[in-house]
């Protein structure tokens, strides 16, 4: 079992306090919304990308500590990286929670987002640290405004990803 | 061990099992001695499911090593014995709910496949274009989802009775829902999310005022209080045996009998009929007619099973103890800064809902495992009361007749806990 505060560290803990790139975005140009229907972690990000860049971004919605530090800290990884670059994180970071990656001995761009590593162990949690990256892999995939809750949601089920 | 001999006489509404007697019974419970991450386990997730006793668990092997065959079919020993003792199951189940007939009691899956029983079987027969449908919002999906799937069938409406801010269904505005298309009831009998035990008695007498048939859902108060279906006077009642000490893959609908005889066969199949030709096929009598297949037969002697241990015990022993436990856990949560307790009504069963200020509830469930404490976080499939409190989830504790104080202490410690990191 993982010790507790190695999973709740403090930048988890502050990231979960005061939220960076809270809110969301006028005149976004893409946009999802993340369900997690099992624990109701609810997250919308929105999203200004021109030139395959990610220009701004932030999110709204409510969620446990793990799911909402998770959520800032991803706006701040991805801000001002490629589409691209972006995606490579996203399955770096899936790659991590669920165990399949070990962020210490295979090389990656994941940095501080390391801290998350520790969902691994606990698999009713791994949903909750990757809800806000299934949703940016959905704005980033699809039109201006689609949602992907519910069945229509063309990522996988975040829910089933760990079971 | 005798348990009946350790239990104390009742005594006014105080509780009657005393610490000797909690001990023995948690004698009884192998689970109860596990350790979880380190820590001895502290089962407070009952609504959820509950744990078996080694009585239970023992006539699940003397089933499978000395009596297991098919029911209803053969001549040979086996199945005549498997067959009486799945009847005999049914027999106990009835005097369990004081149903009249042992033919209104029909196994199912569980409370689900019971309710999804009656919306078939009833609800597409007697239930068209306009009709109404009175659910409260205080409902499990499993009480919801159906009647919206029949109401999108028929083109039926599903009318809602609302609650206060406790946690309460409000009567008067209950009462008011009832107009002449009125067609059907399905009121749970005590919340799973909040606990409330609804005046299911007179809302049921009100229905009948207005000629409408009501189910009671009654998968949380099934193993802490006394039934008595008759006096109720309930047309349905429904509830899952893992939630009583028994296993999980069995329930139990009871239907009054005219009901029963008059609705559609839910799945067809073997067991259900009397005769079939392709031409036509004659249904058998109930509760044969809900029953196509071969039943979980192990489960159904095994929920027998429970039902003569909790009887031992005393369901009135069971209620009053769980009373206290509720009473000293409300009293040691409310105490705690920073802590609501959702869900305050007057008549309660053994349930505390509750939220810290600024922690959500999986994060509090995280960490209370790692202090061996087993408890249900999220939004206990009743998202409609979630809204209701304007809450995503909550973290709920839930206690059974094996729970003590001192396990309510540690649970109170660990929530210190929880507030002390993310201070």
């Amino acid at each position: 079992m993982t010790d507790m505060r190695q999973l709740y560290q403090e930048v988890i803990l502050d990231h979960n306090r005061k939220p960076r790139n809270f809110g969301a975005i006028r005149d976004a140009n893409r946009h999802a919304e993340g369900h997690n229907p099992l624990c109701g972690d609810h997250i919308k990000l929105s999203m200004n990308v021109s030139d395959d860049k990610i220009e701004t971004i932030a999110f709204e919605g409510h969620g446990c500590a793990i799911c909402k530090a998770s959520a800032s800290m991803m706006t701040g990884a991805v801000k001002g990286k490629s589409m691209q670059d972006a995606e490579v994180l996203v399955e770096e970071f899936r790659g991590m929670a669920t165990g399949t990656l070990d962020p210490d001995n295979v090389a990656n761009h994941l940095g501080k987002l390391k801290v998350f590593a520790g969902v691994k162990d606990l698999p009713s949690r791994v949903k909750c640290a990757i809800l806000p990256w299934h949703t940016l892999h959905a704005a980033l995939n699809s039109e201006a405004s689609i949602s992907t809750e519910g069945q229509n949601d063309p990522v996988p089920d975040p829910v089933g990803d760990h079971a | 061990m005798k348990i009946e001999t350790v239990v104390k006489e009742m005594n006014g509404a105080r509780s009657s099992l005393d610490q000797t007697s909690i001990d023995k019974i948690r004698g009884d419970f192998p689970i109860l001695g596990l350790q979880v991450s380190g820590k001895p386990l502290v089962y407070l997730d009952n609504a959820a499911s509950s744990q078996m006793p080694q009585q239970v668990i023992d006539r699940i092997v003397r089933y499978q090593k000395e009596e297991h065959s098919n029911i209803h079919r053969a001549v040979h020993y086996l199945s005549e014995l498997a067959t009486s003792e799945f009847e005999a199951a049914r027999v106990k189940v009835q005097h369990f709910l004081n149903a009249k007939e042992s033919r209104e009691i029909i196994f199912t899956r569980g409370t689900t496949e019971a309710i999804n029983l009656v919306m078939h079987g009833y609800g597409r027969a007697f239930i068209g274009k306009g009709d109404e449908i009175i659910l409260s919002g205080l409902e499990h999906h499993a009480n919801i989802v159906p009647w919206q799937m029949l109401a999108e069938e028929k083109g039926a409406v599903i009318r809602v009775i609302p609650m206060n801010d406790a946690g309460e269904l409000l009567v008067d505005k209950y009462e008011a829902l009832f107009t002449a298309k009125t067609k059907f009831l399905a009121l749970t009998h005590v919340s799973n999310a909040l606990g409330t035990v609804n005046p299911v008695k007179a809302m049921v007498a009100f229905a009948h005022k207005h000629g409408v048939p009501v189910l009671l859902d009654g998968a949380q108060a099934a193993p802490h209080q006394v039934l008595d279906v008759q006096d109720l006077n309930c047309d349905f009642y429904a509830f899952s045996g893992h939630k009583m000490c028994g296993p999980t893959g069995i329930g139990v609908l009871y239907g009054k009998a005219h009901l029963l005889e008059k609705m559609q066969p839910y799945q067809g199949g073997g067991d259900m009929i009397l005769s079939v030709t392709f031409e036509k096929t004659i249904y058998n009598v109930i509760p044969s007619k809900f029953e196509a297949g071969t039943p979980p037969i192990m489960a159904a002697i095994a929920l027998g099973a429970a039902i003569d241990y909790l009887g031992r015990i005393g369901l009135d022993n069971i209620a009053a103890y769980e009373h206290e436990l509720l009473d000293y856990a409300t009293m040691r949560v409310a105490a705690l800064p920073g802590v609501r307790i959702i869900g305050t009504a007057a008549k309660k069963a053994a349930v505390l809902s509750f939220e810290i200020k600024g922690v959500h509830p999986h994060d509090v469930g995280t960490i209370l495992n790692s202090e061996g404490i087993a408890i249900r976080t999220g939004h206990h499939c009743a998202q409609p009361v979630m809204q209701r409190f304007c809450v995503p989830a909550t973290a709920r504790a839930s206690f059974a007749f094996y729970n003590t104080k001192q396990e309510i202490d540690k649970l109170v410690d660990g929530i210190r806990k929880v507030q002390e990191m993310f201070s």
